[in-house]
């Protein structure tokens, strides 16, 4: 049996999985000022007459370091950033601890300037004196040549308490994003750790020693051990699960959207072949930008609780929420009003419902019911326009190369699936509207807690060959070999292969789910200097795909 | 947080599987370094700096420029039409105001390629910005355009292009002809009867630093600009100029690529040359991009930058003094140069011969303008390549004058078939482009 957990911002989903179906399902209110006390207690309910013997995985998605971000309740860090020429990294300036120092590598990973071990000494005290514990050290193009972040590590090792680098964190280039990961990785550390490690004991008194899984944004699991490293990862770990969970009914072969139409937002994700569609470079929310994997997903401002009002005869909803809607005792009318009025929806206070929408009706001159449907109409319009402008921006994404440009692969979605509690009012309605099949996801109030369960293990690795300097190299790994002159492509993707495998089972990967092996990125060139060749660039990014563990998806029913 | 002053546009188009051949300059790795470099310091997370996708060119959008002998599809490939399309995307970018500026870091280049195009020559095959120019000016109708080439080599084909308008102005700056391809581009270059010191050539000796280059832009290119009163500025933005690049011979760097694009403000910047691909490109491009985005580059400077060794002798800088001085003289007498040249309503013909270095094609050309006050009049070229390919292309300009017009249906209409493979009309007052039967 397989337990998901989905520690939401507002409520937690926990399920209880076996072959048979789903066994126990509970929604509890999320106590954000402990959310121990709320992962203890839904696993308390879930296990309460259950052989803990036939547990066979735990997954857990929490909104922990995500709350921590928001609140700003992070740790105090220290950043070493060594950036040599380029933009000024002041830019990127993290807190008042944060030191430029010399040092620099270029592009092809060659030392242009050496570290002065004197000036890393002379910082170390400095923030030491300021009370510093975590650090952590980024120089620019360490993914090439991380030698002077390894080197400065060893300086800080012995005064601080961990020491985060730079390289470890993704094998993708992005100096500022790079600072932001690792700073959040040393920020939420001891959160994190103190969380996890209390949740593994309180587990092993209740006689659960099996180990755990943690829900990355990239809808994929890594287990607690390697979460230790790389706690940032975990951050919107929560519509990840919820995407996870609409997988098992998207069409095979085709793309399709998914919605999660909430109370305040509707988050928007897509659906190709059932593989959830990935940010090319890590998660990003408004000024935040990091390179955390994630999966690409918008949330935007319409929910079942959005505002609606009427301005200048103009119809408008959201994007603010005022509390619930009317028929549950809130102070403004909203799309579920409009629901409950048209009859669809068979909770609430009715008569509140209709006072909320019949004060809409009067200032657009319609009877209750045609205002009812109005709002409704224009609610699924307007969580399909943004759907669709999403698709638009996609699509446009640039390439950077002929071929790529003439093959370019559009996402043209022939499915819609809903999650969230109004999704099933809505299926029909947009259906109706857009002609185009839309579902609402059975179960899809745990759906979350259901694709946080099932969810895989994700990983990617970045191999870099180079034979003019003949060395391959994952620094993200830690990973380096010499190669000669005649190191080939199938080598370079051999190679990939056997480091992606051990990766995905440092990560506790079960080994029957790590052969949805895919190439993101192939690339060569020739090096050449003074019209001769003088050896071959490769490069390649290979990843285990997000998806759903083997033999699980058959359990639950479809519609 | 950073943010960019201006909102700036920028394509990046490597085409990362096209080369001339293996070996060339002019290949796949060209802008690798440079999108490591872009890519690795956040350029594109950057409020305001907005990445667009490439376009594709089509024969239309090439007709407006050329006449591609025997026709687009033989003498291009898709990277060339993405090119063009790279730039193409960013001035719909540029003139529908998503953007204040925009930078199309594309290759194939395009700046040596001529009117009539039999081929590849200076590793161009289409000219990018003359394309992008006529584009604009027939779909936004945009009259007065300027073209600043700051490659390292004189850009040959823009020069053609635009050699008898009056209303794009083209300056080039480039390396001494004497001393370096395409060996054109003297200060005595300046223009066709109908559009004299619409065409500034100003050659520089071999050696040129960065005070060089930015004494020129301040002497010279600025106050033409100043008086030209140009409604957009291209600049065709070679980095061959670098004191690393391996076909040339300056000392220009990127602090100096940074400031002079400050200075020159272009609205459009389209990548030409460029040879030194790791130790220049990567912090030459990006320099001009946060020139361009007005984000402090003080930083962007090459790790073997040594401003003392690239210092120009003092002989350098009388030279260039003088050069300047002469095209400023030019400038100065432009109206009277104008009226000098030639009785309008009579025709002046030049006889020419062009070399295809890329692709070893030799072209004999005779021109033949009509004399006019009133517009950039229309002219007649008859042109044959050792392909055995022989063409007369009629050209009527966009701003036409009606003798102008009808004097070049009637060349169109009077031209013997037999005579050509092909007889082509480019009426650019109705963007039509039609070839005799
Ligand atoms: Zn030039
Ligand atoms: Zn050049
Ligand atoms: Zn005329």
């Amino acid at each position: 049996m397989i337990i998901g957990i989905d520690v939401g911002g507002t409520n937690t989903d926990a399920v209880l999985l076996s072959s048979s179906g789903i066994e126990k399902k509970i929604k509890e209110a999320t106590d954000s000022a402990d959310l121990f006390h709320t992962i203890l207690s839904c696993f308390k309910k879930l296990l309460d007459g259950v052989d803990l013997n036939r547990i066979q995985r735990i997954v857990i998605s929490t909104t922990l370091t995500t709350n921590a971000i928001v609140q700003q309740d992070m740790n105090p860090v220290g950043m070493v950033i060594s950036a040599g020429p380029g933009i000024n990294p002041e830019f990127f300036r993290t807190g008042d601890q944060y030191y430029c120092v010399s040092g620099s590598i270029n592009h092809r990973g060659r030392e242009k300037a050496p570290v002065n071990e004197m000036e890393i000494e002379d910082i170390a005290q400095k923030m030491k004196t300021a009370g510093i514990e975590y650090v952590g050290v980024v120089s620019k193009f360490c993914v090439r040549n991380p030698s002077h972040e390894i080197l400065i590590k060893r300086i800080l090792n012995k005064h601080f308490k961990k020491v985060f680098l730079g390289h470890h964190v993704s094998g993708n280039l992005n100096f500022p994003r790079r600072i932001a990961t690792t700073h959040l990785n040393a920020g939420v550390f001891s959160l994190h750790k103190t969380f996890f490690e209390a949740v593994k004991n309180s587990l092993t008194q209740m006689g659960l020693s099996i180990p755990i899984q943690i829900l990355k944004a990239d809808g994929g699991t890594m287990s607690l051990e390697s979460s230790m490293s790389f706690p940032g990862q975990t951050v919107l770990s929560g519509p990840a699960a919820s995407i996870m969970g609409a997988i098992p009914y998207a069409p095979k072969k085709q793309d399709a959207i998914v919605l999660d139409i909430g109370g305040t937002t509707t988050d928007i994700a897509f659906l190709v072949n059932r593989a959830p569609l990935l940010e090319p470079m890590g998660i990003q929310r408004g000024r935040y930008k990091s390179l955390i994997r994630s999966l690409q997903t918008d949330s935007k401002g319409i929910g079942g609780d959005s505002v609606v009002r009427v301005k200048d005869k103009e119809l408008i909803i959201g994007p603010d929420r005022k509390g619930p809607a009317m028929a549950f005792g809130g102070p403004e009318p909203t799309p579920t009003d409009a629901l409950i009025v048209l009859g669809l929806m068979p909770e609430g206070n009715i008569e509140n419902a209709v006072k909320g929408i019949h004060q809409i009706a009067l200032e657009l001159n319609l009877s209750d019911t045609d205002a009812a449907d109005k709002i409704f109409k224009k609610c699924c319009s307007i969580i399909l326009k943004k759907t669709f402008e999403m698709i638009d921006k996609i699509n446009s994404q640039p390439v950077y190369t002929v071929h790529e440009f003439l093959e370019n692969y559009k996402i043209s979605p022939r499915k819609i699936l809903l999650l969230g509690g109004p999704a099933p009012y809505f299926a029909k309605k947009i259906e109706e509207l857009y002609h185009i099949k839309t579902i609402a996801i059975p179960e899809s109030s745990v759906a979350n807690a259901i694709g946080a369960a099932l969810a895989r293990t994700t990983c990617e690795i970045s191999l870099n060959a180079d034979t003019e300097q003949g060395i391959v190299t994952a620094h993200e790994e830690d990973f380096a070999e010499p190669i000669s002159k005649t190191y080939s492509e199938d080598d370079l993707i051999e190679a990939a292969h056997t480091l992606l495998k051990e990766k995905a089972m440092n990560s506790g990967a079960d080994p029957d789910n790590i052969d949805d092996v895919e190439v993101v990125e192939f690339q060569k060139f020739n090096i050449v200097r003074n019209f001769t060749p003088k050896g071959k660039i490769f490069r390649t990014k290979m990843q285990l795909k997000p998806g759903l563990i083997k033999g699980f998806e058959t359990i639950l029913l479809h519609p | 947080m950073l943010r960019a002053l201006n909102k700036t546009g920028l394509v990046f188009f490597p085409a990362f599987d096209w080369a001339i051949d293996p070996t060339h300059p002019e290949r796949e790795e060209r802008l690798l370094y440079t999108q490591d470099q872009v890519t690795e310091e956040g350029v594109f997370d950057i409020s305001g700096i907005i990445e667009y996708k490439p376009e594709i060119v089509t024969p239309q959008d090439i007709r407006r420029a050329h006449f591609c002998v025997p026709d687009e599809k033989s003498i291009t490939t898709e990277s060339h039409l993405i090119s063009a399309g790279g730039a193409k995307a960013i001035a719909n970018a540029v003139m529908n105001k998503e953007v204040k500026n925009g930078f199309a870091l594309v290759r194939p280049p395009g700046h040596h390629s001529m009117r009539v195009s039999h081929g590849g020559r200076g590793f161009c095959h289409i000219n990018i910005e003359a394309i992008m120019v006529e584009y604009i000016r027939s779909r936004f109708g945009l009259k007065r355009i300027a073209v600043i080439d700051t490659d390292c080599h004189h850009g040959d084909g823009t020069n053609d292009i635009f050699w008898h308008d009056p209303d794009v102005l083209f300056i080039s700056l480039h390396q001494d002809g004497r001393t370096l391809y395409p060996g054109t581009g003297f200060t005595g270059e300046l223009g066709g009867p109908n559009a004299r010191c619409s065409n500034l050539n100003i050659p520089l000796p071999p050696g040129t630093s960065s005070e060089g280059y930015l004494y020129v832009i301040r002497n010279c290119v600025l106050p033409v600009l100043e008086e030209f009163k140009p409604d957009l500025i291209v600049n065709s933005a070679g980095q061959d100029n670098h004191y690393t690049d391996p076909l040339t011979n300056m000392n220009f760097c990127a602090q100096g690529y940074a400031m002079m694009t400050s200075l020159l403000k272009p609205d459009i910047a389209v990548l030409e040359g460029g040879y030194s691909i790791e130790g220049a490109l990567p912090y030459v491009n990006l320099g001009i991009i946060l020139a361009m985005a007005g984000i402090d580059y003080s930083g962007v400077v090459e790790p073997d930058y040594d401003p003392d060794q690239l210092r120009q002798s003092v002989s350098i800088t009388d030279k260039i003094k003088k050069t300047t001085d002469i095209v400023n003289a030019y400038w100065k007498e432009r109206d009277e140069l104008r009226q000098k040249a030639g009785t309008p309503g009579n025709f002046e013909i030049r006889h020419r011969e062009i070399f295809y270095d890329t692709d070893n094609i030799f072209e004999r050309q005779k021109e033949n303008v009509r004399i006019c006050r009133d517009c950039g009049g229309c002219f007649e070229i008859d042109s044959s390549a050792t392909t055995g390919n022989h063409i007369l292309g009629v050209h009527i300009p966009i701003n036409a004058c009606k003798s102008c017009i009808e004097e070049g249906y009637r060349l169109f209409d009077q031209a013997d078939k037999t005579k050509f493979s092909q007889i082509i009309l480019q009426d650019r007052t109705k963007d039509i482009y039609e070839i005799k039967k």
